[in-house]
């Protein structure tokens, strides 16, 4: 292992290549304010955004009506006089059964299950994915593609065998046993994208380092790890929306004090009987998808710095 | 370690171990969850089980009457057309908006985030909202009427013929901006070089995408489409939030068929045989893809 | 495999750590989420904390078929909870079967719960070899129709006595812009709805031929043709409600949209909380005011095997506290639903369920669908007449023709 100093001179080297990229004047196009191409290229992104605005529209102003006015009126129109007390009973009030304490009851039982299930689902994912595109081995390829086919097998069908599977290790109902089932639905799509991604590196890098003398874990913590933000924010997008608005999962494979989120946003959004409060739905899902939305948010920065990192491929 | 491996593809047991050591979870996924989850399910499609899993043997019964009910001719149908429609429109949309954020422009970051979002909402959600929009007494159709034209019809959800278009279109406003976000990582993954090149022998810029960037992009491409097409099978909560499948029948999904029959009919065997067809059929387009794709080419 | 053994030995293990406290946990799942059936769960649950034990509350919205997978995979997977509700018939059948469930029948010969639960036909439900193993809780009725006074007057008709008058007025209600029926779009609502049809205006025993002997001959006959015409009248006046939920639909009587609704006794609860009066501002009449017969659906608490000594004598005293008199009245009363026993004094009962408890006196009930046929064959019928009520093009024949090969092979 005496060579981890030119690795990290190589690695250097990259880093450098890719700043230098990144910042530098591309001198792409010219810019003009008011070009044609402006114009169109910003009206169609401002009517594609205001489609996907809409719904979001819709769902805030209706959150902000009491109910008579949500019963009476137009979906559309801002609310007359606004309340914020559908928020109030979303998060606090509303039942689930007998326990009147609403979204706020299962938040952080989300919470403890989504941070585990995110971390350990993408670290195997990405380790997998890792091995499937730098490291092949015999018969790699064939459990690949078993998992390819399992991404498309409706979850539904896999309850009664991993029912099974988690009763014989005695795991059932527990937090390591829901962490398991997300990791391992998780699998497939991450293994992919992982796979994919790695695969689309310089091969050069790769075998560059390998005459350094770094061995399996050293490449994938000191080359690949840095060079793969941008693939890790779509997993980490994809994992914290699924994981977080997981329903079945959650309920079929704990137990009641550790009940998601989802649990109660289902159970506000979906009792049948009795009036439908349209503005507390919209509230509850508003609050429900503040997680994932946040994560979105912040995870935009993350994704320009390591697009900018990433621009160095090809 | 040995610093001299000339062809940079190892054949020595101990460099692989660490490789095959890390492997194994996914060997252990692929094999006993999915592998053997679906020999079991097939297994058990064989049988009259009802509400919990027994070795009765009644050989294809329930293929028989799966194929005889015109739910699941139905389903199979809607799945059809669901799924051509989502993937192509999911593709076309989410590359355009990606290659329309790859200008260089101004509010990146906001019209990311915009058209993300609805992705971060689940599709229990993402159904309710769209069946309120899509209502004839309040939504789209009766603000537009009360504008004045009042012949203008557009209740989708409550029509058979086009129900399933209806639910087409809440599924690209929750999908298509995580399509997106693939893409463009896709597109920043090309070297500048390329479209600088690209300019100066004169290439138009749709020209570029299509013969020299998509191409290029193609493990992207092919990692969407996964995604969407697993998706696709997999159709299920939406349809329950937006019309749990009516007007009728008209917009089940073979999913639903599944899980209607396993749990609330309470009759595995006939979930199985379902849940086993849509298996075969996927196996049947995605295994000689897998391995073309995956199996036959060799990387240096 | 042997999911008894493995199911005890796994129960053992889960639920130990739990079992030392004082009073004991026990965990009751159900579907009950509104804002009425929770205060009726609360009242039960009151009654059990009072017997020193706690009620630990697992609601799973989304009606029964959400909750059910939910209960059935932690039965088999050896996580259960201490009592779950299922609906009177054979939801639980296998369970039982399997050995997984506790056995009650010492619980109902000490409550003497041959001779008070009333009708019979609810504990022959939960009696499986002779044994008991569920204690029911109420009973629901599916042949209500319910009808908004002010539509009527707005069309100038009056207020229909029963479903052919009904149909009668369908025309001049339409007239009026008014929705003469309105229907859910889901499939159970059409379902019931034809039901409800076949008993109203058939009668017993062609709903008898049809559901118990499994008479497809009777299935395809001229009687049952006279109700897929009669079903086919109802698709006609329900079209363009266009509403999903059956509340929604309930919601279109209430505020004079649609003259009336086929629906359950559980529809009373909305004209409650909207503050209607019966008689003023809607009218109900069971068994559509033509043949007055009820059918004996509702809910029932089963009891899965626990290892664990303390949490098993715990169950025996939530089984014994359904049963019980006072919670019999307490939870019916904020349920809506009748109680399953006739000794009870349900002064506070209004108008419509006094008219049910009436023709439960007299004993003019009937077990219901779900009691007599398998929960397959009832899916089965749902695909066929959401199917038919949605779509104008099947005829009333080529649906009876479908129906009566469903009812032949039905189990």
């Amino acid at each position: 292992m005496a060579d981890i100093s030119t690795l990290n001179t190589t690695v250097a080297g990259f880093d450098a290549v890719s700043s230098r990229l990144a910042s530098g004047p591309s001198g792409r196009k010219p810019r003009r304010m008011l070009s044609t191409r402006n114009i169109v290229l910003y009206g169609t992104l401002t009517v594609a955004a205001l489609y996907y605005l809409l719904p979001l529209y819709v769902m805030v102003v209706t959150s902000l009506k009491g109910m008579p006015e949500v019963r009476l009126g137009n979906i559309f129109s801002p609310p007359l006089e606004i309340t914020f007390e559908p928020w109030v009973k979303a998060w606090a009030q509303a039942c689930t059964g007998l326990n009147c304490d609403g979204l706020s009851r299962g938040f952080w039982n989300s919470v403890r299950i989504l941070v585990p299930s995110v971390v350990v689902s993408i670290a195997v994912a990405s380790v997998s994915g890792y091995a499937l595109a730098n490291w092949r081995f015999k018969g790699a390829e064939l459990f690949f593609s078993i998992l390819i086919i399992g991404a498309f097998i409706p979850y539904q069908v896999m309850i009664y065998p991993i029912v099974i599977v988690l009763r014989e290790l005695g795991i059932y109902g527990t937090l390591t046993g829901l962490v398991i089932v997300h990791t391992i639905f998780g699998m497939p799509i991450l293994t992919l994208l992982f796979r994919n991604y790695f695969a689309s590196l310089p091969v050069e890098l790769f075998k560059a380092a390998r005459i350094d003398g770094a061995g399996f874990w050293q490449i994938y913590f000191r080359i690949m790890l840095p060079m793969s933000l941008p693939i890790f924010v779509v997993a980490m997008i994809l994992q914290v929306t699924g994981i977080w608005n997981d329903f079945l999962f959650g309920v079929v494979f704990t137990r009641p004090d550790t009940y998601p989120m989802t649990v109660q946003l289902n159970n506000i959004v979906n009792s049948v009987q009795g009036v439908k409060e349209y503005n507390v739905n919209m509230a509850a899902t508003l609050l429900t998808g503040a997680v994932p939305l946040i994560v979105y948010f912040l995870s935009g920065r993350l994704f320009v710095r390591g697009i900018a990192a990433g621009a160095v491929k090809g | 370690m040995a610093a001299h491996a000339p062809t940079g593809r190892p054949n020595q047991l101990f460099r692989n171990l660490n490789a095959k050591i890390a492997s194994i979870p996914m060997m252990l996924v692929a094999l006993v969850i999915f592998l053997g989850g679906t020999i079991w399910t097939v297994f058990y499609s064989f049988t009259n089980s009802r509400l919990l899993p027994r070795l009765n043997f009644v050989g294809l019964d329930q293929y028989e009457r799966l194929w005889a009910s015109s739910r699941w001719i139905i389903s199979i149908q809607n799945l059809a057309i669901y799924g051509i429609l989502s993937l192509i429109f999911s593709l076309v949309i989410g590359f355009m908006l990606a290659a329309l954020m790859d200008q260089k422009i101004r509010f990146e970051n906001t019209f990311r985030t915009i058209f993300l979002y609805p992705f971060a909402l689940s599709f229990i959600v993402t159904g309710l909202v769209w069946q309120w929009m899509l209502n004839p007494e309040f939504g789209v159709q009766s603000v537009i009427r009360s504008l004045g034209w009042t012949s203008f019809a557009f209740d989708p959800l409550y029509n058979p013929d086009i129900v399933i278009y209806g639910i087409l279109i809440a599924a690209l406003w929750q999908g298509t901006g995580l399509v997106m976000c693939l893409m463009l990582a896709g597109l920043r993954g090309i070297d500048e070089d390329i479209w600088k090149a690209a300019r100066v022998d004169g290439i138009p810029m749709w020209k570029t995408y299509l013969l020299i960037i998509i191409p290029m992009m193609r493990p992207v491409f092919i990692t969407t489409l996964v995604i969407i097409a697993s998706g696709i099978v997999k159709v299920y909560d939406l349809v329950v939030a937006q019309t749990s499948g009516g007007p009728g029948n008209a917009s089940e999904v073979p999913a639903k068929y599944v899980y209607d029959y396993m749990f609330q009919a309470q009759n595995l065997g006939q979930g199985f045989a379902a849940s086993t067809m849509m298996l075969l059929t996927v196996a049947i387009i995605v295994v000689p893809w897998a391995y073309l794709e995956f199996g036959g080419r060799k990387r240096g | 495999m042997n999911i008894r053994a493995m199911a005890a030995a796994l129960a053992a293990t889960v639920t130990l750590p739990l079992g030392a406290a004082f009073a004991t946990d026990l965990e009751v799942t159900h579907w009950w989420t509104s804002g009425g059936e929770a205060a009726a769960v609360g009242e039960l649950a009151k009654a059990f904390n009072a017997t020193g034990n706690k009620w630990v509350d697992g609601a799973i919205a989304g009606s029964g078929s959400t909750a059910r997978p939910i209960m059935i995979s932690r039965i088999t997977g050896g996580d259960p909870m201490g009592a779950t509700q299922f609906n009177h018939g054979r939801q639980a059948e296998e369970l039982v079967q399997e050995g997984l469930m506790r056995d009650l029948t010492a619980v109902a010969e000490k409550g003497k719960w041959k001779d008070v639960i009333k009708p019979a036909s609810l504990l022959d439900s939960c009696t499986i070899d002779g044994k008991i193993y569920c204690a029911p809780i109420n009973i629901h009725s599916w042949q209500w129709l319910w009808l908004s006074n002010e539509a009527f007057k707005k069309a100038g008709v009056d207020v229909p006595k029963n479903w052919n008058d009904l149909v009668a007025a369908a025309p001049a209600l339409k007239k009026a812009g008014i929705q003469p029926l309105a229907l859910g779009g889901q499939a159970w609502q059409a379902n019931g709805l034809f039901d409800t049809l076949t008993i109203s205006l058939g009668g017993k025993e062609l709903y008898e031929k049809v559901y118990v002997k499994k008479d497809a001959e009777a299935a395809g006959g001229p009687d049952m043709a006279k109700i897929f015409a009669a079903a086919a009248q109802a698709r006609d006046m329900a079209k363009g409600s266009n509403v999903q939920d059956w509340n929604q639909a309930t919601n279109m009587v209430l505020t004079g949209k649609a003259g009336g609704q086929i629906m359950g006794d559980w529809a009373q609860g909305e004209f409650q909380i909207a503050g209607k009066k019966a008689g003023t501002d809607y009218t109900c009449l069971p068994g559509l005011g033509l043949n007055e017969y009820l059918t004996t659906g509702g809910d029932a608490f089963y009891f899965p095997l626990l290892k664990d000594e303390e949490k098993s004598k715990a169950q025996d005293i939530l089984a014994a506290a359904i049963v019980d008199p006072k919670t019999q009245v307490a939870f019916n009363l904020k349920k809506g639903s009748l109680p399953i026993r006739s000794d009870v004094d349900l002064a506070a009962a209004n108008d419509c369920m006094k008219k049910g408890l009436e023709i439960l006196g007299k004993g003019n009930i009937i077990k219901s669908v779900d009691q007599l046929v398998s929960a397959d064959t009832q899916k089965q019928k749902e695909d066929l007449m959401s199917e038919f009520f949605a779509n104008a093009s099947i005829t009333p024949e080529a649906a009876q023709k479908r129906f009566a090969d469903l009812i032949g092979s039905a189990d």
